[in-house]
């Protein structure tokens, strides 16, 4: 069976506009959620999210490519331009025949559906712009990569909500270990914080209006982030043979569905995708050192989260790390696995763990080593994310060092 | 405050899928069968029906000062809420 490594990485997210960035922040367990500076905000009863700060569109795009990227394909393209100039990699010839971009997004274009419905609701306009539909339409992203740089092979666009990235990244890794591709430019963006994309998230009554705090007995909800995380997959003879340096393994992935509610998470349905990507990377429980959870700061994913993992670790339960690190960047819906990664290749490859920040009250159904406040050293050799969706939607993928 | 208990009932049994003479003031929403996305929708109705604003968080409903224990409850917490939110 070919094996997956990933040869690069890119980022831009509440945290940080680069991964260095990003990694520091993660480090010093700094906070990237804030006062929401959005349109209608006064309208708004939550105020609050994790915004890519210090980011002007005009420094990074012309105003032709602007008529055409929504801010989450804007996201996309500069997390992909990083990726890509870490890996070295170049599309050219069957290279770029064997290559594609595999993306996960919830909302899509969702400002340019905002501005626009605007424009003709709330504005009386009877015109929107000529770009509008191939600029929100959910695989732009996905197609702007694709043809930035040259890549011809399987290209799409993953939508399960809450695990978009992690369903996306999975499919990326199966691709190149299946022999469908030689390397896959993959993982998320989401952009939804403007005024109807919260709006209608507050109406679900599940967002907090001061802060996220997985897995603390006094969370009272999410908080909604925004950004890209994104990597180049590779398959590993390929990746070895140009001397490309290594991030990590991709070794397991597993996708499940609880089959039960559409809000209302299971703990089967976690416990059996932790399980499969165990199976799928061949590694026992005891192997892993780090666990990205979900941990939304919701009391329904927190405790079904804490229960799921202990169920599958057993005995190993309480030596495994697992931290949540939305308390830091926010739930970034379709592109958190991608965001999230981030902290599982850190894991592996500075020995550092990222911490559950805003842990104030020990909660008896989640007693969980969950790296409470501050990043803690630790070598660890296995990791997993798990992302559990709306839906019942779930995906789990396993990575180790080489 | 005329009207509110019938409004609330009306509306509670329409999640239950119940006439609102099958409901009564001291049954709780759970002896109803109304589970937690028909309580939210139940609330969304309450507000839009008397604009008013409710204070329930749908993660830790027991910790909201919103009492939705039994029928009577929450018909009183809506009139309470109807007097100190009028005009």
């Amino acid at each position: 069976m070919r094996r997956v490594v990933i040869t690069g990485s890119g980022t831009i997210n509440p945290l940080g506009h680069s991964v260095p960035e990003t990694y520091e922040a993660m480090r010093e367990g700094r906070c990237g959620i804030g006062e929401l500076d959005i349109r209608d905000v006064e309208r708004l009863s939550i105020r609050i999210g994790g915004q890519v700060k210090g980011y002007n569109p005009d420094q990074r795009f012309n105003r032709q490519q602007q008529a055409l990227y929504d801010r989450f394909t804007q996201f996309t393209l500069i997390a992909a331009e990083e990726a890509i100039a870490q890996s070295g990699l170049e599309f050219s010839g069957h290279v770029a025949a064997e290559s594609g971009v595999v993306l996960g997004t919830s909302g899509g274009g969702l400002n340019t559906q905002d501005e626009n419905y605007r424009a003709v609701y709330e504005e009386g306009k009877n015109r929107v712009h000529p770009f509008i539909v191939p600029k929100l339409m959910n695989n732009s992203a996905a197609s702007h990569v694709s043809m930035n740089y040259n890549l011809k092979g399987p290209s799409f666009t993953v939508a399960t909500a809450c695990a978009s990235s992690n369903h996306a990244m999975g499919q990326a890794f199966w691709l190149i270990r299946s022999g469908a591709a030689t390397a896959i430019v993959t993982g998320g963006s989401e952009s939804m914080l403007c005024f109807g994309g919260v709006k209608a998230w507050e109406g679900l009554r599940v967002m907090s209006r001061d802060a996220c705090r997985p897995f603390s007995a006094n969370r009272n909800g999410m908080v909604q982030g925004e950004g890209a995380g994104i990597f180049v997959f590779e398959e590993f003879e390929h990746a070895k043979a140009r001397g490309a340096g290594i991030l990590a393994e991709v070794v397991g992935f597993s996708m499940t569905s609880d089959a039960a509610d559409i809000v209302m998470p299971s703990q089967h349905g976690a416990t059996r995708a932790i399980l499969g990507a165990l199976k799928d990377a061949r590694i026992g429980a005891e192997k892993v050192g780090y666990i990205n959870a979900h941990g939304t700061g919701t009391a329904a994913n927190d405790k079904t989260e804490c229960a799921a993992v202990s169920k599958v670790f057993g005995r190993h339960a309480d030596e495994v790390m697992i931290s949540s690190t939305k308390s830091m960047h926010g739930h970034l819906i379709g592109g958190t696995g991608a965001v999230e990664l981030l902290a599982c290749l850190m894991a592996l490859n500075d020995g550092i763990i990222a911490p559950t920040i805003g842990y104030e009250e020990p909660d008896p159904e989640c007693s969980l080593d969950v790296v409470p406040n501050e990043a803690r050293e630790a070598k660890v050799s296995h990791v997993l994310s798990n992302a559990f969706a709306f839906g019942g939607q779930n995906a789990v993928l396993a990575l180790r060092t080489l | 405050m005329s009207g509110v208990k019938e409004r609330v009932i009306e509306i509670i049994a329409e999640q239950a899928v119940l006439e609102p003479s099958d409901v009564s003031l001291d049954q709780s929403l759970a002896d109803l069968g109304v589970d937690s996305m028909g309580l939210v929708e139940a609330i969304f109705s309450i507000e839009e029906s008397f604009d008013i604003q409710v204070p329930f968080n749908a993660n830790e409903p027991e910790k909201s000062d919103f009492d939705i224990s039994s029928v009577a409850t929450v018909v009183a917490t809506v009139e309470k809420l109807v007097a100190e939110q009028a005009g």
